[in-house]
């Protein structure tokens, strides 16, 4: 085994166009469990971590540009007021060990079914950067993950890249496992409201072969047009969400039964529906957060 | 590939990973170091046995490619002891054996509480818990709780660490309200 070790993404693109049978390795949470658990021997590994800046993030205007090497607890702790539905999921993760360590490029490339961020990257609307000595694209979320599994990352890209839209009202995320934490997600379920554009994305990790957008489920709500209004969510709308949203994909056998996450998902963006719909008049119409800090007079 | 790593504030150059560049910084640590503080367990990332500080950052080491561990700081739970040999020298802590150093503020409370039985989880619940309250000196009980989600114990059933390190934050920050101890 061999581990290269470039220090620009210069010198990591054209080992990886050289050697596209290299395996980028960023935090280890992924790469060095299979190679420990399933006796994975890559005969080369393209270590990222010392790629200058691709541990740092940029705050904009409109978006958050991340590096790929950004880690989960910099999401969660530093990240919460301009992401607060991706420093969720990101808190999740794992331990404060594995957190410390484990990348938002990382969980992206790897690309588990499971993996705790996905349902708010395609919920947030968050475009990924691929690039090769060719180039770069960006490619939407909704684009990134292929149908049945994997991502469209070519042999010769790396994510070199994220870019997450600043939040434009509530967010939500939450997961199930078989206990609360350190575990497999089962079901794992993310939902945004954008106030202005009176718009809502949802999505759901853990469930089929790939993270998917619950599209029907969030038309049910814009034509309802109730993010118009201000008043109770109808029960029967809410139902309909969670039962459009469990009807979306078919669930894998993988750790539980199909009917369980079909129900357990169906729970999940009910009651999410309803936190986020309870947050969104909690904060009014005028835009403002109502989030406790007393304002100057 | 030759690897150079400052462990403990020594500085250990040309260690040949012989192991294969596969090779983790715990075996690193263990095996040709001979630090045998950080422990094998799960070799997964699950049970923070082998939690070590790199570059200031609690890590679990069996997650780290040595290789990349080159060029940085390792801290290790053999480095608590002779960080505080001063300051706890008037406090009644308990002597390192074999060292003139007084154990860590958080290793005494883990003596003190009863929080060690067979004692393979301690190291990485102590190093974890030196980190938690190196951020965050004065936790919650569910503070406590969550942050030391990444190291399991199979023997105490947790009450008794989570006391230790309850107790070691009340010795090392002061007493929880500003009310107590004043006239």
């Amino acid at each position: 085994m061999q581990v290269l070790r470039p220090q620009s993404w210069h010198e990591a693109l054209a080992a990886r166009s050289e050697l596209p049978g290299a395996t980028p390795v960023a935090g280890g949470t992924d790469v060095m469990v299979a190679m420990k658990l399933r006796h994975f021997r890559p005969e080369v590994l393209l270590d990222l971590s010392r790629v200058s800046g691709s541990e740092r993030y940029r705050i904009g205007p409109d978006s958050v540009h991340c590096g790929p090497r950004v880690c989960h607890t910099t999401v969660a702790e530093r990240l919460h007021r301009q992401l607060p539905g991706l420093a969720l999921a990101a808190g999740s993760v794992g331990s404060r060990q594995v957190r410390n360590r484990g990348t938002i490029g990382g969980n992206l490339g790897t690309a588990s079914p499971a993996g705790d961020l996905h349902p708010m990257l395609l919920a947030a609307g968050a475009d990924v950067e691929l690039s090769s000595v060719r180039g770069s694209r960006w490619v939407p979320a909704d684009g990134f993950y292929r149908d049945g599994g994997g991502t469209v990352l070519g042999a010769d890209e790396l994510i070199t890249a994220v870019r997450v839209p600043l939040a434009a009202g509530p967010q939500r995320f939450q997961k199930i496992g078989r206990r609360q934490g350190l575990v497999k997600s089962l079901c794992s379920f993310a939902l945004t409201l954008d106030r202005g554009q009176r718009r809502i994305r949802a999505a759901v990790g853990a469930y089929g072969a790939a993270p998917v957008r619950l599209l029907a489920a969030e038309q049910l709500i814009e034509e309802s047009r109730v993010l118009y209004g201000a008043g109770t969510l109808p029960a029967a709308l809410v139902a309909e969400f969670g039962r459009l949203a469990a009807t979306a994909t078919t669930p894998v056998e993988e750790g539980a039964e199909a009917g369980y996450r079909r129900r357990a998902l169906a729970v999940l963006a009910a009651r999410n529906l309803t936190q986020a719909w309870a947050m969104f008049l909690a904060e009014g119409h005028d835009g403002h957060h109502r989030d406790g800090q007393r304002q100057d007079p | 590939m030759d690897i150079t790593v400052t462990v403990n504030g020594k500085t250990h150059d040309r260690l040949d990973d012989e192991d294969g560049p596969g090779e983790s910084l715990l075996f690193l640590l263990r095996e040709r170091l001979g630090l045998i503080g950080p422990k094998n367990a799960c070799e997964q990332g699950e049970c923070g046995s082998c939690a070590v500080w790199l570059d200031g950052v609690l890590v679990n080491s069996c997650l780290v490619l040595s290789a990349q561990a080159d060029g940085c700081s390792v801290r290790t739970v053999e480095g608590l002891a002779s960080d505080t040999a001063g300051p706890l020298e008037t406090s009644g802590a308990s002597r390192v054996p074999g060292t003139s150093g007084a154990l860590h503020p958080v290793q005494q409370a883990f003596l003190d509480t009863g929080a060690v039985q067979c004692g393979f989880c301690t190291p990485g619940m102590v190093v974890t818990a030196t980190d938690l309250l190196e951020r965050l000196p004065r936790p919650s009980d569910a503070e406590v709780r969550r942050e030391m989600a990444g190291n399991l114990c199979r023997c105490t059933g947790y009450q008794q660490i989570v006391e230790a390190v309850l107790l070691a934050a009340e010795r090392m920050a002061g007493p929880a309200s500003p009310e107590v101890g004043r006239p």
